[in-house]
């Protein structure tokens, strides 16, 4: 049998994930496809999202069929060059098994960690605590949480310890704040990186994160080895008060979708579980304050008060910035004009969350953009 | 957040709201485990130990072991929420609700009405319901329509552990009257739930699953019946949306209404008994609000017009299951284009 066989199988979105629905195909048999092409749109019983493909070839097989419900891990199509004979896909086919996960995978699955600091409690993911790189910590915007990395921690995590935080105010964290500006955000940050024991880390910040990122680089440079910066705050003046609003006044299910289709470029892909898991972090007590006091602070009525501009061009560690260009929340225009030491990415077909609609690309961005600062 | 039991969830949120409000006070039979008798304090905690440890708590003066007397504490608990308590009274087995129709129907719901809008009667009273349990006919029964039928009443139906914490604060601080449906079998099952307090609106349905071809609207422990048919149906090449209304009183019609224009097709998931049920109560919502709406004729999946059997293979066939709903759906959505 032929190495050049590639299996393509049902992703593991989650923890929870056990079996995902194959939707649609997005591919025909015979097509090339690259490595993070949207080949198909899986769904499971909390979300539905495109899926892209992990590898690079040529579709020889597809095995799923539409409207079909698999476990993780079942074969869903096979690549291989055209030299490949028939006969050969056939038998890789019938010979596949499903193969449980391993317990070092269950090992390196993220873990919730908890962190108490004058009364309060900061929560984090902890994964890929096995390897010996420089760490990264995953810093969430407004209104999100450490979930909102679903699609990256597990990938980041194969090369990486990966930290992905719930700032204050924000899920499984205390809801108090003392005023819920940026220093208080990234002090809380610094706090995680100093319980994990890390000198240095890779910090990567989405939207209002960013601002915390480079909050963090500018009051404890010798923690910061790299930063990327997701559609970051803190490079542009506007920011679109209807959804900062939007997403604060919800409270129906109704207008928590609105406010979450603005996020996205489809706006298809917001789902019940994804409004309802909103409206669970927002009937928390203290969550609305806490939303209004860090908004108040550093969105308001539509503006951006922090400006990182000139920190970010003094070229002090690394700085990749990656925006969708389909963004409706922060105008991609931000990046435009930035010296060239900083690295820009744009995505063409995301919204504010291109580590959620363009997930394998920006993965493996922030793979290489990690790398390259480590040897620099 | 962390794992919790249903029956955790509610005991954690009684428990949070005494702890926050000094007017918050529990009431019923054998609601503090044992008091009054010789032995141990605490001993048990309610019938199924739901409120096990806040008589060690909050004592004697905010923990009431009541006589088994459903009319005499049932009125009392509604006095005292019309005179600035906040009473949380706990009715064992709704079946027994009979005897104090008058405290109930004809006293705390009328409170507000009757006396100009001055009276508010912040009156929560817990009761187990539903079948499974192997308690026969005059323990196992749903009887949340009757209350649903009587204005100045709210009735809520968790259907998890989740549900069952916000859903609960939410009646403690709300002041209506609220009857607290708890499925007696559904104790044990486990689910993520906050430690902090939170509270889930009345009338704001949740929507467990999402599809286009049928919607299905199911209740309390019928909403977990209703997301493993959905799931069934996956399979089946058969997508539903699954609406859990949370409260029958007040109802969410809209969300209801939204789905139905949306996917043509009804099914109701019911554990009470069909007639004058919420099920006949959405069919007729939706027959008179959406008809043009739907491709097919709405179905109905409930209990048989006959009291619970006690024959433990008889009452396993006479609740609604998961594979009655996906018959159900199938038949509604048979010829859809």
């Amino acid at each position: 049998m032929s190495d050049d066989i590639q299996p393509i199988v049902m992703p593991k979105w989650g923890l929870a994930m056990e079996e995902g629905a194959l939707t649609s195909w997005l591919v025909e048999n015979g097509a090339a496809v690259e490595k993070g092409q949207e080949i198909a749109e899986i769904e499971t019983s909390k979300l539905a999202n495109v899926f892209e493909s992990p590898v690079a070839g040529t579709v020889r097989r597809l095995v799923a069929k539409e409207g079909e419900v698999l476990p993780v891990g079942a074969l869903l199509a096979v690549l291989a060059p055209a030299s490949v004979p028939e006969a050969d896909i056939d038998s890789f086919v019938a010979s596949f098994v499903v193969e449980a996960p391993t317990d070092a995978e269950a090992a390196g699955a993220p873990v919730e960690r908890k962190l108490g600091r004058g009364g309060r409690t900061l929560v984090f993911k902890a994964a890929g605590l096995q390897n010996e790189a420089t760490p990264v910590v995953l810093i969430h915007g407004f209104g999100g949480d450490s979930d909102n990395w679903l699609f990256n921690i597990d990938e980041l995590a194969k090369s990486r310890p990966v930290y992905a935080v719930d700032l204050p105010g924000h899920g499984k964290s205390s809801k108090t704040l003392a005023t819920g500006d940026l220093g208080e955000l990234a002090q809380a940050v610094v706090d995680l990186i100093d319980e994990v024991g890390a000198g240095k880390v890779h910090l990567v910040g989405h939207s209002l994160g960013g601002a915390v990122a480079f909050q963090i680089l500018r009051d404890r440079p010798e923690r910061v080895a790299s930063i990327a910066g997701i559609a970051p705050v803190g490079l542009g003046d506007r920011v679109n008060a209807d959804f900062v609003e939007g997403f604060i006044a919800a409270q129906k299910r109704k207008d928590v979708k609105a406010a979450l289709q603005l996020l996205l470029s489809d706006p298809d892909l917001v789902s019940s579980q994804m409004i309802e898991g909103v409206l669970r972090f927002k009937r928390l007590e203290g969550a609305k304050e806490a939303l209004r006091a860090i908004a108040d602070r550093n969105l308001p009525s539509g503006r951006q008060t922090a400006s990182f501009r000139d920190l970010v061009e003094q070229d002090r560690v690394p700085v990749m910035i990656v925006w969708g260009e389909r963004d409706g929340i922060l105008d991609p225009a931000a990046a435009q004009g930035l010296s060239s030491s900083v690295e820009v990415v744009r995505v063409e077909a995301a919204g504010h969350m291109p580590h959620l609609e363009a997930a394998s690309t920006i993965n493996s961005k922030l793979a290489g953009h990690f790398d390259d600062a480590d040897r620099r | 957040m962390s794992k919790k039991s249903y029956r955790e969830a509610i005991r954690e949120a009684i428990a949070s709201e005494m702890r926050r409000d000094p007017r918050v006070v529990i009431m019923g039979e054998d609601v503090s485990g044992g008091t009054g008798a010789a032995g141990e304090q605490d001993a048990w905690g309610g019938p199924l130990g739901v409120t096990k440890g806040l008589f060690p708590e909050f004592g004697p003066t905010r923990v009431l072991d009541t006589p088994i007397t459903e009319g005499a504490f049932i009125g009392a608990a509604a006095g005292a929420a019309a005179t600035g308590l906040r009473p949380v009274a706990e009715l064992m087995f709704v079946d027994f609700m009979g005897v104090c129709f008058d405290q109930i129907f004809n006293q705390a719901a009328k409170f507000r009405y009757m006396f100009g809008g001055k009276a508010v009667t912040p009156l929560v009273i817990r009761t187990m319901y539903g079948a499974g349990f192997r308690a026969a006919s005059q323990h196992s029964q749903c009887l949340y329509p009757l209350f649903t039928h009587i204005p100045g009443l709210k009735v809520a139906l968790p259907s998890s552990p989740y549900e069952a914490k916000g859903l609960l604060i939410q009646a403690i601080r709300d002041d209506d009257p609220v009857i607290f449906f708890e499925h007696k079998v559904m104790y044990d099952d486990t689910g993520d739930v906050p430690d902090e307090s939170y509270t889930i609106p009345f009338g704001e349905a949740n929507i467990t699953r999402e599809g286009k071809d049928a919607t299905i609207v199911a209740f309390g422990r019928m909403v977990n019946f209703a997301n493993q048919a959905a799931d069934e149906l996956k399979r089946d090449g058969v997508s539903a949306t699954v609406i859990d209304p949370r409260t029958t009183s007040p109802l969410d019609t809209e969300t209801i209404l939204d789905s139905v224009s949306e996917t043509g097709r009804l099914v109701v998931v019911d554990e009470a008994h069909p007639r004058c049920s919420m099920a006949a109560d959405i069919a007729r919502l939706v027959a008179e609000e959406a008809f043009d709406d739907l491709k097919a004729p709405i179905k109905t999946v409930t209990a048989p017009h006959t009291p619970v059997p006690f024959a433990a293979s008889l009452e396993d066939i006479y609740v609604p299951s998961p594979a009655k709903i996906r018959e159900a759906v199938l038949a509604v959505a048979k010829g859809r284009s």
